[in-house]
């Protein structure tokens, strides 16, 4: 980490209200992230994805955030109103999401999508846009660019669509950058290409990145930082390099869990979920 | 108990066919457990699904329990081979009990002693009696997948393929679903043949293991030598260093390709 | 057994038997329906239709909804007739009780007609595709083609006046939109996972289509066809009008609100009252494919 951080999070809450009583999405999360690689791991209903949403201010109603700090540098991301966020977003915190099928529009060219979001954010006429947008997507290492912005969203491969949508949401160039599982729909050796890509991006600029995945490998070999949930909560905060040593029993339980090759064993070590975990133990 | 002998599969007709999957042969021994590895698009489920009679293939010959599957397989021939598919929302009828896709397989075959057939196979998966009456979308995505297995099983098959059957769930489920797929196999002496891009997945519960790309079987291996790395073909080294995680080596031989 | 433990058995996370589990489920269907308190006044709508056109001789004197009385013509509604009476002196109360069972006879003709053809269209084409989906899909684009109103002018004509052969005109040209919901749906769920699951079990094409895709369609189209019906109702008043449908002195609505037309400013009643009781027969169906819709929506997700 380096310098004063680029957001600071304290005390983070999301809870949805229903008839049985609230649901607590997110409980007490705090943490804060400099330019670096941060990652949250955890398993479905974990609370990483609604974490990654509440600070883009993308938790849908009736969900509910509070905070006792939810800073992005000097600005203040509690008080701030939807429409704050619309001008936020995209500008100095952008999302990329799991899927490029579902997050990019299927009626507009991949070149149209990335250079009406350098307007929209950046400003200049079209050519300039045009021209941004190009630079852009020879930066995510497409190779024919003219070609690829013309091109619609499902004209391409899954590798290339994330690597359109990384260049869309980089194009304005924010101060962080939040990937929700970014490579979990692409194939093993794609994945390291848009890894490498995002990394290279990431550091080049200086920005913040948080990677929500599931996949504590790849988080524990791409990251500086890892984050662990479970219910809500951050169980564990470790090195990523050190993810391996990692104390908490819910991370060892899950390592544990996971198949390996070369270490051939009859049967997995199940988890056995201590409900004190959920508590804060 | 499973051989596949120059196996083409095509979609499409005429001119226009593509093989999805060329000239495939293995053979998989009575109670052994086989992995298919690949990327999306290697071929590997389709390979699957012309062994499970799901669609037809153009070439080549299917045998299962020694016997040659005709194109249109009889109620016998269903029964000898069933599957476990990949994603557990989409593989149980959304408005059926468990209880009812339980029963409709065993009222097809026409298998008698129900009750206890369909109690049987939930105690076999570690399901209990509360879960008999409850729809799909009240079962976590464990749970699904054991009933999907409870289903495939209740008829008694010799061959059980499985479709990716833990990618879609989380590392702890994962594990839960893994064992519970080893200790059946050694109870039953069932003949796996499992599917999947994860090659510690494959190697964890198979002996041995294909490996595809582009529609053809590259090379055929052990999961000790995948484990040691004694491979030969480039693509299976390429799987094996995406498999270690993020790695810059391999992102570098990367670069640059559109 | 009292409430509260009939109650409790219904709601037991865990049913003994099948016989249990299923009314356990419709009471929680029941139960989050009962929640919409819209959808359960569309389900005392149209309770109450059917109620009428069940007691009808009870509720009203089956003679004063034929009979002529020229001397009474005309009146404004009073403790005798309490809706007034029309330009022949016959009671509006009663032509509307005795109209129920009207509407509810094109109510069920047309359910009776347009589920079977719609499904019996759609599923094959949607199931099977290729030749099959062609041949029926452009079977259907024939019948949407043409005005739908005029076909069923067509219809009529040929079948001869009559409420019933004017609904079943109606029904004929209502189903094709039927089989194309029957057909997309059939399309969405021919290739998932748990199809070929039945596949693989040996189950025939038409078992899969009855017991897996059916149960599938059957909510969208059910839910299609209640909103429908309050076009259905108009429609079959409109071919009234025309002399193609209800025949005089059948206490039809829409033939009731044609002839009380030329009477409309001095006697409103005459046009108004039978109007209204379409008006709300509309909007009870309505309210209640809302709610089935929202029952249907909330037990898929």
């Amino acid at each position: 980490m380096s310098g004063a951080p680029l957001l600071c999070v304290r005390n983070l809450r999301v809870t949805y209200p229903s008839a049985q009583g609230d649901t607590h999405a997110v409980r007490d999360v705090s943490f804060t992230l400099g330019r670096e690689r941060l990652g949250i791991v955890g398993e479905s209903g974990s609370g990483k994805s609604t974490t990654g949403r509440a600070i883009m201010g993308l938790v849908p109603p009736p969900g509910r955030v509070t905070a006792d700090e939810l800073r992005l540098g000097e600005l203040d991301l509690c008080r701030l109103s939807e429409r704050g966020f619309r001008q936020l977003r995209g500008r100095r915190v952008a999302m990329v999401l799991q899927d490029p099928k579902y997050a990019l529009n299927p009626v507009m060219s991949i070149g149209r999508q990335i250079s009406e979001t350098h307007r929209a954010h950046v400003g200049g006429g079209k050519p300039a846009a045009r021209r941004a947008a190009l630079e852009m997507l020879e930066a995510v290492r497409i190779r024919d660019p003219e070609r690829v912005f013309t091109l619609f969203p499902h004209e391409v491969s899954g590798g290339m669509g994330q690597r359109a949508m990384i260049a869309m949401m980089l194009i304005a160039n924010p101060e962080v950058l939040i990937a929700d599982e970014p490579t979990s729909a692409l194939d093993a050796t794609i994945q390291t290409q848009v890894l490498a890509i995002l990394d290279e991006l990431v550091r080049g600029r200086g920005m913040g990145l948080i990677l929500i995945s599931h996949n504590l490998h790849l988080v524990s070999a791409f990251c500086d930082r890892v984050l662990v949930m479970y219910a809500g909560r951050v169980v564990e905060t470790c090195e990523a390099g050190k993810l391996r040593e990692a104390k908490h029993p819910y991370t060892r339980g899950l390592l544990d869990a996971l198949p390996e090759l070369g270490r051939r064993r009859e049967l997995l070590p199940q988890l056995q979920r201590d409900p004190a975990w959920a508590d804060g133990a | 108990m499973i051989r596949l002998d120059r196996v083409t599969v095509r979609y499409g007709h005429g001119r226009n066919a593509i093989a999805a999957a060329s000239d495939i042969s293995f053979a998989v021994a009575p109670g052994a457990a086989f992995g298919l590895v690949g990327e999306s698009g290697s071929g590997k489920s389709t390979v699957l699904r012309s062994i499970a009679g799901l669609i037809p293939h153009a070439e080549g010959q299917v045998q299962l329990g020694g016997a040659a599957m005709p194109p249109q397989r009889n109620r016998a021939q269903r029964r000898l081979v069933q599957m476990v598919f990949q994603d557990p929302y989409g593989s149980l009828h959304p408005n059926q009990t468990v209880d009812q896709a339980l029963a409709s397989p065993l009222r097809i075959q026409g298998l008698d002693g129900g009750e206890q057939r369909i109690a049987t196979a939930l105690r076999e998966v570690g399901l209990g009696p509360e879960h008999r009456f409850r729809f799909p979308h009240q079962l976590s995505g464990g749970q699904r997948q054991r009933v999907a297995i409870a289903r495939a099983l209740i008829v008694a098959p010799r061959i059980l393929l499985l479709d990716e059957p833990t990618s879609a769930l989380d590392v702890s489920v994962q594990a839960e679903i893994l064992n519970l797929l080893v200790r059946l196999r050694r109870e039953r002496g069932l003949t796996l043949l499992m599917v999947s891009h994860d090659l510690a997945v494959i190697a964890h519960l198979c002996d041995r293991v294909g490996v595809m790309q582009h529609g053809a079987l590259v090379e055929l291996t052990s999961s000790d030598a995948l484990a040691a790395g004694a491979v030969t073909h480039p693509h299976t080294l390429e799987l094996l260093r995406s498999n270690a995680g993020y790695d810059m080596r391999g992102a570098e031989a990367a670069r640059f390709e559109a | 057994m009292s409430g509260v433990t009939l109650r409790g058995w219904l709601l037991d996370a865990a049913p003994a038997s099948r016989r249990q589990a299923r009314f356990g489920r419709w009471y929680r269907t029941w139960l989050s329906f009962q929640n919409n308190s819209l959808a359960v006044a569309g389900l005392l709508i149209v309770l109450a239709l059917v109620l009428s056109a069940i007691g009808a001789p009870l509720i009203a004197d089956p003679q004063a909804a034929i009979l002529q009385h020229l001397a009474q013509r005309l009146q404004p509604g009073s403790a005798a007739h309490w809706f007034g009476t029309d330009e022949l002196g016959r009671d509006i109360f009663a032509r509307i009780v005795f109209g129920s069972r009207i509407t509810l006879t094109i109510v069920a003709l047309v359910s009776a007609i347009v589920v079977p053809v719609g499904l019996g269209i759609g599923l094959p084409a949607g199931y099977f595709g290729g030749v099959v989906d062609a041949v029926l899909m452009r079977l259907t684009d024939i019948f949407l083609a043409f005005p739908r109103l005029v076909l069923a002018l067509a219809f009529a004509a040929a079948l001869g006046p009559g409420i019933e052969n004017a609904v079943i005109a109606i029904a004929l040209t209502a189903w094709p939109p039927y089989a194309r919901l029957a057909r997309a749906e059939t399309l969405t769920r021919r290739n998932a996972e748990f199809v070929q699951a039945a596949v693989l079990q040996g189950a025939s094409p038409i078992s899969i289509l009855f017991r897996q895709i059916v149960p599938l369609c059957l909510p969208s189209v059910v839910i299609r066809l209640t909103l429908d019906m309050a076009g259905i109702i108009i429609t079959a008043a409109g071919l009234g009008f025309l002399g193609l449908g209800a025949q005089p002195p059948a206490p039809e609505w829409g033939a009731m609100v044609a002839s009380g037309r030329q009477v409309l400013l001095d006697q409103w009643w005459v046009a108004t009252i039978p109007g209204i009781a379409i008006f709300i027969t509309s909007v009870g169906f309505n309210l209640l494919g809302d709610g089935l819709r929202d029952v249907a929506d909330a037990r898929s997700s």
